[in-house]
């Protein structure tokens, strides 16, 4: 048995790679509409496995991915003209990762509801306190972003997912991999076998956020212009979410194979049918949530045991 | 010096004192019970001393030290293990995965992946689930998960085991068997404070026993004593 998954994990490994070295070599013979929309696939993907790595083994449903990217937006909206680039990414994870301390700290003993009501809060919070800040204090709405190129958007992205896969696979991995899901399953329990139950929510909750952030620092150089609407949007965490749930959140490359989908469709919706794109969106969800509880995993999980089943049967 | 004890220990829900002014001990290497009739507090006093419930007041210590009103994982790294009344097995993982939390996140962590592996074997061989450790936690019997829950506070490496009506809900053959495990616990040198409904059970394996009555201590004896005690009949039968 220990074989077969040792050999299932290589082959994983061996595919992202894949993977991975392809995404790469695309800007060298990809058009650059190409390239754009690759960047805003990649960037939903690193928000919903960003999002998964805490909420999917838990089950604390968070609503702060908005925040958390909106803070990445605005430290590349501040620090953009003063800093070089590598330094703003760094800061709008750092910044994100010690708000997400704080916050975790403060309200992971919230449970279910409770704390997805007051993460999804979270965001509108910081979307008025800081409109309300930059017209009293700053006399305008809106900022201006440094511009960055498409390429290099795109392959800052491509290492953020890169380091957010390597985090992921590290995490589950190791014994916290475990506790998490320990907790999900049973909190209490967890913590009376020695798990420390709080410290490990807020720092895994704090080092999603770290991705999230570095997503929205470099996302912002694309959009040159941004105001709290449109940092601190809370379509990004419902997004997260959704993505997640429709791809599965059973296994890690559900949140991946959701957000891919998910954005691609999204970009084909708006493109092809701009009038009936949150229509065919409805439709696309409220179908996954009927049919396929557990995302589309769960469909080729079922579908492989109906192959399967027909050969036990015969053993 | 007593293994665990506690002066004074007091638990109120509101107005109600679900735990008041209890006074106990138990020594290394002993095992003793906790009875009562139901609402006695006999869990409430089990989750203030493991750390789920914070006392208002009292103390309690452990091997001499202070432990009152400790977090829960700081309670099981000292060495104090549980089970729980209701079953708080993890449903969706593996029966091997259960123990291997307890070996990892236990009082004696810092072991390699291939050692704890195999401690969290021992422990299911010792309380005898080895041949289900790769079936989820939801697929055993009641009887099984509860053995699964001894196996995963075993595995966290305790000097003390609290067990919370360990034999409830089983039938004669699967008590005989919880009782045999108990005894076999013991022998590992290993202390045990357990709650107790099952009469026969905990008469059995006992060496003293403690009778909490509205969330104070009425009796305390051996099982001789608290059997043929007045008191006691008298709460469990009325006059």
């Amino acid at each position: 048995m220990n074989t077969r998954k040792n050999l299932r994990q290589i082959w994983l490994l061996g595919l992202t790679l894949i993977f991975l070295a392809l995404l790469a070599t695309l800007p060298l013979y990809a058009p650059t509409y190409t390239i754009i929309l690759m960047t805003s696939i990649l960037m939903y993907i690193v928000l919903t496995m960003s999002w998964a790595l805490f909420s999917a083994p838990t089950g604390y449903i968070s609503l702060a991915p908005a925040a958390f990217f909106g803070i990445g937006i605005y430290t590349s909206a501040i620090l953009g003209t003063r800093l070089p680039l590598p330094a703003v990414i760094l800061a709008g994870s750092l910044i994100s990762f010690c708000l997400a301390l704080l916050i975790g700290a403060l309200t992971l003993r919230l449970r279910g509801i409770y704390f997805a009501m007051f993460t999804f809060g979270l965001v509108e919070l910081i979307k008025n306190f800081w409109l309300w800040y930059e017209i009293q204090f700053t006399g305008t709405r809106g900022r201006f972003v440094i511009f960055v190129d498409n390429t290099t958007i795109y392959y800052v992205m491509l290492i953020i997912l890169a380091l957010l896969l390597l985090v992921t696979y590290l995490i589950r991995r190791s014994r916290f991999g475990l506790a998490l899901r320990g907790i999900g399953e049973c909190e209490e329990a967890a913590a009376h076998i020695g798990v420390h139950v709080n410290a490990l929510k807020t720092a895994t909750f704090a080092i999603s956020a770290i991705f999230m952030g570095a997503a929205g620092a470099i996302m912002a150089t694309r959009w040159t212009y941004v105001d709290p609407y449109v940092a601190f949007n809370p379509l990004y965490s419902f997004m997260s979410v959704l993505m997640a749930i429709f791809g599965g959140i059973g296994q890690p490359y559900g949140p991946i194979l959701g957000a891919a989908i998910f954005a691609y469709l999204e970009e084909i919706l708006i493109t092809r049918f701009p009038y009936y794109y949150m229509l065919i969106f409805g439709i696309v969800l409220i179908v996954t949530v009927l049919y396929l509880p557990e995302g589309l995993i769960g469909l080729v999980a079922n579908i492989r045991k109906r192959v399967a089943g027909g050969q036990d049967a015969l053993a | 010096m007593p293994l665990l004890e506690g002066k004074g220990v007091t638990k109120y829900f509101g107005g109600l004192a679900a735990v008041l002014n209890v006074d106990f001990y138990v020594e290394q290497g002993e095992v003793v019970g906790l009875i009562g009739p139901n609402g006695a507090g006999k869990t409430t006093l089990f989750n203030l001393i493991s750390g789920a419930l914070v006392s208002q007041s009292g103390t309690i210590w452990f091997k001499g030290e202070n432990i009152t009103n400790l977090k829960p994982h700081a309670i099981c790294r000292k060495g104090i293990a549980r089970t729980f009344q209701l079953v708080r097995v993890f449903p969706n993982m593996s029966v091997l995965e259960n123990v291997l939390m307890g070996v990892l996140f236990g009082k004696s962590d810092g072991h390699g992946r291939g050692q704890a592996l195999e401690q969290a074997e021992k422990w299911l061989d010792f309380v005898g689930l080895s041949a289900v450790k790769g079936l989820p936690a939801r697929s055993l019997t009641l009887a099984n998960q509860k053995r699964l829950e001894v196996a995963r506070a075993l595995a966290t490496g305790p000097e003390l085991l609290l067990l919370d009506e360990l034999m409830a809900g089983l039938n004669p053959t699967e008590v005989a068997q919880a009782m045999e495990l108990v005894n076999r616990i013991r022998e590992q040198g290993i202390t045990i404070f357990m709650v107790e409904h099952v009469m026969t059970a905990i008469m059995g394996v006992c060496g003293r026993i403690m009778v909490l009555h509205h969330g104070e201590k009425i009796a305390e004896g051996t099982p001789q004593e608290i059997a043929t005690s007045r008191t006691v009949i008298e709460v469990y039968l009325g006059e």
